[in-house]
């Protein structure tokens, strides 16, 4: 489901702070998933070399990336794989519709795929009479909640137990007032082992894929995706084409990173290796591309592309953790979608890069070392360039501009500030001044710098 | 040109000067331990670690806890045992199935993913679509972490293969660790000399 929107992240974060008691809970759960990743890279003696070398890898990708999706081509169609190419969201889509409906299948089971939340997949099928059931749980809880996804490896962390358990409640039949985690799991097990069981065509993401072989390799905790891909008669997985990594081992690389990094897990339960389709069933990968050609020509933000989904840099974000997933309004919220969003459509996503402290944390948890906040930082330039800049802002700019060139004007705003601040507070300490929105305003000294100085050294 | 010829020339003329890959190697490490190590990881995740000394032990264990259940194993050294046969290519058979016990290649001793592919599985559905799950490996099979373990599999053939951690899990509903979600309930892993 992907977010529809007219509000921008200001005033999304804004609709989420109104629960005070709620932000500071999603604050701790976040930072406490932080500490867990904090705690298990120190076991690894050779992380940052690690680090370095995934971030070498992906260097080495991006820059041949033309002949590895040939070689990966080339290797899963020897291995029985069918491929298909997709320019962009909507041929995604269309590619997927055609599959199922050559084999009039109605009814898919899907494990979790930002991708296809990127291309609004569930959406478009529904519209085409395919019913979607998404198998994470935590994608199953705001598939039911009808939100989209407000992380991208804790789909419902912004959700409280209750809220989940009367979701079940009224979906699963499950009785009212349940919320213990362990009654609503093993409710949602039984409702999707029907789904598992019964669904021909399963979709799946993709974590990495090998150009060197061909197969591909998908990770999760609770089995789902192998549940669901195994028992079905065609499994189709969706694939940035940004997903590739070039040999076998290289995956040693990335599975120690990954899931220490996303939850400080040392990997997941499930790390599973397709490389061929089962006797009389079928495997169909479906490379997107979607924007990522573009962004690979562009020096300043193409190491986005290294990007492997672990979600470190939303859970250590200060601005993520106290404004909610949702109030980015993409697929892939945080740092990372910020730094992403603007390169599929700078004008309705100009606001995200400016929803950052440039703390520089999210870089720093970075497992791939992806320079983020220097990437929000040239984002905010491109975007004022291009004229995506908030009209208040520009006209704020324009004018301390103007103040800043002029040392008449510099002074005579500076002694009326300074009076303002002293006599009439309340013209300033009020809500038409943004700036008073989060701060205090400074207690007016006495005397400016000026003053003093024409004082003391005549 | 179609979608395929247009993605490809875009990438070409937009991707950077060819960047050489980096060397692995130095990422490989000390083989000290390694059976304490993986016997920890497991149990701190979730998982049983009973050591054996053959099948025999292995097949008490199963009859003195599972006494009721429908085993399925392709197993040849427990075929003495209460195995349920099952002749089928169909996953969706094994939905009754309580307990599986399949074989792993080997161990990685730092996160305790234990490798095994299908030929080992009777069907790939079969260590997700049982309520608990056996595996059994060899103690000299234990490597230090995943870059021996990719160097242990090689260039070798395999049409699923996937690394087990544990049981089946998740955190979604408040990051409470539920164990039991989609696939197996439990891991027993059985360590043989």
């Amino acid at each position: 489901m992907s977010a529809v929107t007219n509000k921008d992240h200001a005033e999304l974060a804004e609709d989420f702070n109104r629960d005070e008691n709620r932000v500071d809970w999603h604050d701790e759960t976040l930072w406490w998933i932080r500490q867990k990743r904090d705690r298990i890279v120190h076991q690894i003696p050779d992380w940052e070399l690690l680090r370095e070398t995934a971030s070498q890898i992906k260097h080495n990708v991006l820059s041949n990336m033309h002949s590895y999706l040939q070689q990966f081509e080339a290797n899963a169609l020897a291995n029985g794989v069918h491929v298909h190419w997709a320019l962009n969201a909507q041929e995604h889509n269309q590619i997927i519709r055609q599959l199922l409906k050559d084999k009039q299948i109605t009814h898919m089971v899907k494990s979790k795929s930002m991708l296809t939340e990127e291309c609004g997949l569930n959406e478009y099928l529904a519209e085409h009479g395919i019913e979607v059931i998404d198998s994470d749980l935590g994608e199953r809880i705001v598939q039911l909640a009808k939100e989209p996804p407000s992380h991208i490896v804790l789909p419902c962390i912004h959700k409280k137990k209750e809220e989940i358990g009367d979701l079940f409640h009224m979906y699963l039949g499950t009785p009212s007032n349940v919320a213990d985690p362990q009654i609503l799991t093993e409710a949602a097990r039984q409702h999707l082992r029907e789904i598992f069981l019964t669904r021909r065509a399963a979709l799946t993401g993709v974590n990495f894929a090998v150009a060197e072989t061909g197969e591909f390799v998908v990770c999760t905790n609770e089995g789902n995706a192998d549940m669901g891909a195994h028992l079905a008669d065609i499994h189709i997985a969706s694939m940035g084409i940004e997903k590739l990594i070039p040999e076998r081992k290289h995956l040693g690389v990335f599975l120690r990173l990954l899931t220490r990094s996303a939850t400080g897990q040392p990997i997941t339960t499930y790390s599973s290796h397709f490389r061929k389709p089962r006797d009389g069933k079928e495997i169909h990968i479906v490379l997107v591309d979607n924007g990522r050609s573009e962004q690979l020509g562009r020096p300043d933000f193409r190491n986005s592309l290294k990007c492997i989904r672990c979600g470190a840099c939303m859970n250590t974000c200060p601005v993520y953790r106290r404004s909610g997933g949702h109030s980015y309004h993409t697929a892939v919220a945080g740092p990372i979608g910020s730094i992403l969003a603007p390169n599929l459509d700078m004008e309705k996503y100009a606001d995200l890069p400016f929803a950052s402290t440039l703390c520089g944390s999210c870089s720093n948890v970075c497992p791939v070392k992806i320079d983020i906040h220097d990437q929000l930082y040239k984002w905010r330039q491109v975007l004022v360039k291009k004229g995506y800049a908030p009209t208040a802002k520009k006209i704020g700019m324009q004018l301390m501009a103007a103040t800043l060139s002029s040392p008449a004007l510099y002074h005579t705003a500076g002694k009326a500030g300074r009076a303002a601040l002293r006599y009439i507070p309340f013209a300033i300490n009020n809500k038409l001044n943004p700036w008073y929105k989060h701060r205090d305003m400074p207690q007016a000294p006495k005397q400016s710098f000026r003053d003093w100085y024409l004082k003391n050294n005549s | 040109m179609n979608s395929r010829e247009k993605i490809l020339a875009a990438v070409a003329a937009n991707q950077p000067d060819l960047v050489p890959l980096p060397d692995i190697s130095p990422l490989n490490f000390s083989q000290d331990g390694l059976l304490e190590k993986l016997t920890s990881i497991l149990t701190t995740t979730g998982s049983n670690v009973i050591p054996a000394a053959n099948y025999q032990e292995i097949a008490e264990y199963i009859n003195a806890n599972y006494p009721e259940a429908k085993i399925v194993s392709p197993l040849a050294e427990l075929e003495s045992g209460r195995l349920t046969r099952y002749d089928t290519t169909n996953g969706i058979d094994f939905q009754d199935v309580e307990l599986a016990i399949i074989k792993g290649h080997f161990a990685v001793a730092e996160n305790g993913a234990i490798w095994v592919t299908e030929d080992h599985m009777l069907h790939r559905a079969l260590p997700f679509i049982t309520q608990h799950l056996i595996i059994v490996i060899e103690g000299k099979s234990i490597v230090p972490n995943m870059h021996e373990a990719y160097q242990t599999i090689g260039n070798s053939t395999y049409g699923f293969g996937t690394f087990i951690s544990g049981p089946s899990k998740t955190a979604d509903i408040e990051q409470s660790l539920v164990i039991g979600a989609h696939g197996a309930r439990s891991l027993t892993v059985f360590l043989l000399p």
